[in-house]
């Protein structure tokens, strides 16, 4: 752990992933104190100072009903990394104990549970989620809901096919003659040899979530406003292109920052745990 | 005369159907009295394997049956016949789980077995590793920090951990180098002698088994061929394939002894 702390600290890029990842973590959980307006991130509205350019205090202009764009991205930031914390919380333990059983049972039990998988993985995942939120209300917990959904398939894939090949190892077979239980094995034996890679993997994910929990919103079926969100901040500013730019380039910026900064861990990491994608 | 540790009787096992069949075992019958070590001898593809594997009860046999102190076992083993019947695997490495540690690996015997109560079972650990010409702190660390022999010492000490009484030894020395291999030879020597083992020692190799082995039996083809006292087959071998498995033996150990005294020769020069 500390051996692959300090690979991430020397290597110049994903020092960076970890700087920008810091960055957006500790805006997200200090914006009620870095937020020059914390109230506007709910319904206020000041035509004194709407549509305005960046400008001093409001450092990334102000959107049309005269918000800070700066304190809403900081309040967008923590709604984006609760849903991404949630939907991986989700999605990840039943993603992989399924594929965990599906590799290690065989037979019947790998053939149905991968056929279910097949079938979620075969929904391009924008269409499964848009479909999701088309039939529930679009909440942010729907949202969360529908994102989870599309998500512990590729956790199954993932784990599914290094238990396979873990199966096949001596200390699996040392256990079984011992006459350990199916349990032991699968989460005792083989989970600890997924671990480097899941952990890869989520790191990779948490900008993916973000992104398209983004597009969701995006195309109106994610967080409702007045709540602050990234990807309705885009969406809503996209018409004023390019007179009113700061009401889309901020918080799309935001959305690279945080994604890119998730990637490059997530490379980093890939490469020092020797994971398999 | 007692009756026999372990028998098989008939057993056969075919893998797949119809036509794709194959018989990896026909008709095997021999007995293993208790104490002694009985080695399997055979080239790849021999059977030797599959029979191994049904003797630790990892595919039951498709015909026959295999006893246990007189009692035939079930298809699906209960607990206390895999205790009675270990396995110490070939590849030392993959045997140990790398992301457990040497003492987490041993305890699970332990723990699945119920042996010794709760508290005792580090000390049993440190134990086993002492008995095993390991100290006792090598518990903490991880497989990778150890070498193939140690590692090989390790998987012995978990065969032995759950008070078992037949050891399966599959190919246990092929994949060390000679040195170690000596080495592990001499200490499952000891042990089956100081707790009283059964082995059953499976090998391509005869000249391994052949200080070892109280008998031996030679495997072809899913077909047991010849089985006698070790003495007796290597001085007077009835079978054609048990011949040509003995004039096999001394070409590879008179090249092994040209290697090492060459090398001994080469050492000595160096130091010099």
């Amino acid at each position: 752990m500390k051996r692959t702390l300090a690979i991430l600290l020397a290597n110049p890029l994903s020092l960076l992933g970890v700087v920008l990842v810091s960055l957006v973590v500790l805006s997200a959980l200090f914006a009620d104190f870095i937020a020059p307006f914390p109230e506007h991130r709910g319904a206020v509205v000041d035509f004194v100072n709407f549509n305005k350019a960046p400008e001093w205090p409001y450092i990334f202009g102000t959107d049309l009903v005269g918000r800070d764009m700066f304190s809403r991205i900081l309040y967008a930031y923590r709604i984006s990394l609760i849903l991404g914390v949630v939907v991986l919380a989700i999605a990840v333990p039943i993603g992989v104990t399924i594929g965990l059983v599906a590799g290690y049972l065989g037979g019947r039990w790998e053939y149905a549970l991968m056929r279910l998988t097949d079938v979620f993985l075969s929904v391009p995942p924008l269409v499964l989620a848009m479909s999701i939120m088309g039939v529930l209300q679009p909440t942010l917990a729907n949202g969360m809901l529908a994102v989870t959904a599309m998500w512990w398939p590729w956790y199954t894939r993932l784990v599914y096919n290094i238990t396979r090949g873990e199966k096949e190892e001596g200390y699996v077979l040392a256990a079984e003659v011992i006459g350990a239980s199916r349990a032991h094995i699968i989460f005792r034996e083989i989970l600890p040899n997924c671990v480097p890679a899941i952990i890869t993997k989520m790191t990779l994910d948490m900008g993916f979530v973000i992104l398209i929990a983004s597009s969701l919103s995006f195309l109106g079926l994610g967080v409702q406003p007045p709540t602050p969100d990234l990807g309705s901040m885009v969406a809503d500013g996209a018409k004023y292109l390019p007179d009113s730019w700061w009401l889309t380039i901020f918080p799309g910026l935001a959305i690279l920052v945080a994604v890119f900064g998730f990637n490059l861990i997530g490379d980093a990491l890939r490469d020092i745990l020797g994971a398999e994608q | 005369m007692t009756a026999p540790i372990l028998e098989l009787a008939a057993v056969s096992k075919i893998f797949g159907t119809g036509a794709d069949a194959v018989r990896a075992a026909q008709s095997i019958s021999f007995a293993v009295n208790k104490g002694e070590c009985l080695a399997i001898v055979g080239e790849s593809g021999s059977g030797k394997s599959t029979v191994a594997n049904m003797i630790l009860g990892i595919y039951p046999p498709s015909g026959g049956e295999i006893r246990l102190n007189g009692t035939t076992l079930p298809a699906s083993r209960k607990l206390e016949h895999r205790r009675a019947i270990q396995l110490v695997q070939q590849n030392p490495l993959s045997s140990l789980n790398p992301r457990r540690s040497i003492g987490a690996s041993l305890r699970l015997a332990l723990d699945v077995h119920g042996i010794g109560a709760r508290k005792e079972r580090a000390d049993l650990v440190g134990g086993l590793l002492e008995e095993v010409g390991l100290p006792a702190d090598f518990a903490r660390r991880s497989p990778a920090a150890l070498s193939g022999g140690q590692c090989q010492r390790v998987a012995i000490a978990r065969a032995l951990a759950c008070q078992s009484e037949i050891v399966v030894l599959d190919e246990p020395t092929s994949a060390l180098d000679v040195l170690v291999q000596a080495r592990v030879l001499k200490l499952l020597n000891q042990l089956r002698e100081t707790r009283n083992l059964t082995f059953v020692f499976i090998t391509h190799d005869l000249s391994v088994v052949r200080n070892i082995a109280s008998r031996i039996a030679v495997f072809e083809k899913g077909r047991m061929v010849e089985l006698g006292q070790t003495e007796d087959l290597f001085a007077n071998p009835a079978h054609s394939y048990t011949r040509r498995l003995i004039s096999a033996v001394p070409v590879v150990t008179r090249e092994e002894d040209a290697l090492r005294s060459s090398l001994a020769a080469g050492l000595e020069e160096t130091t010099k």
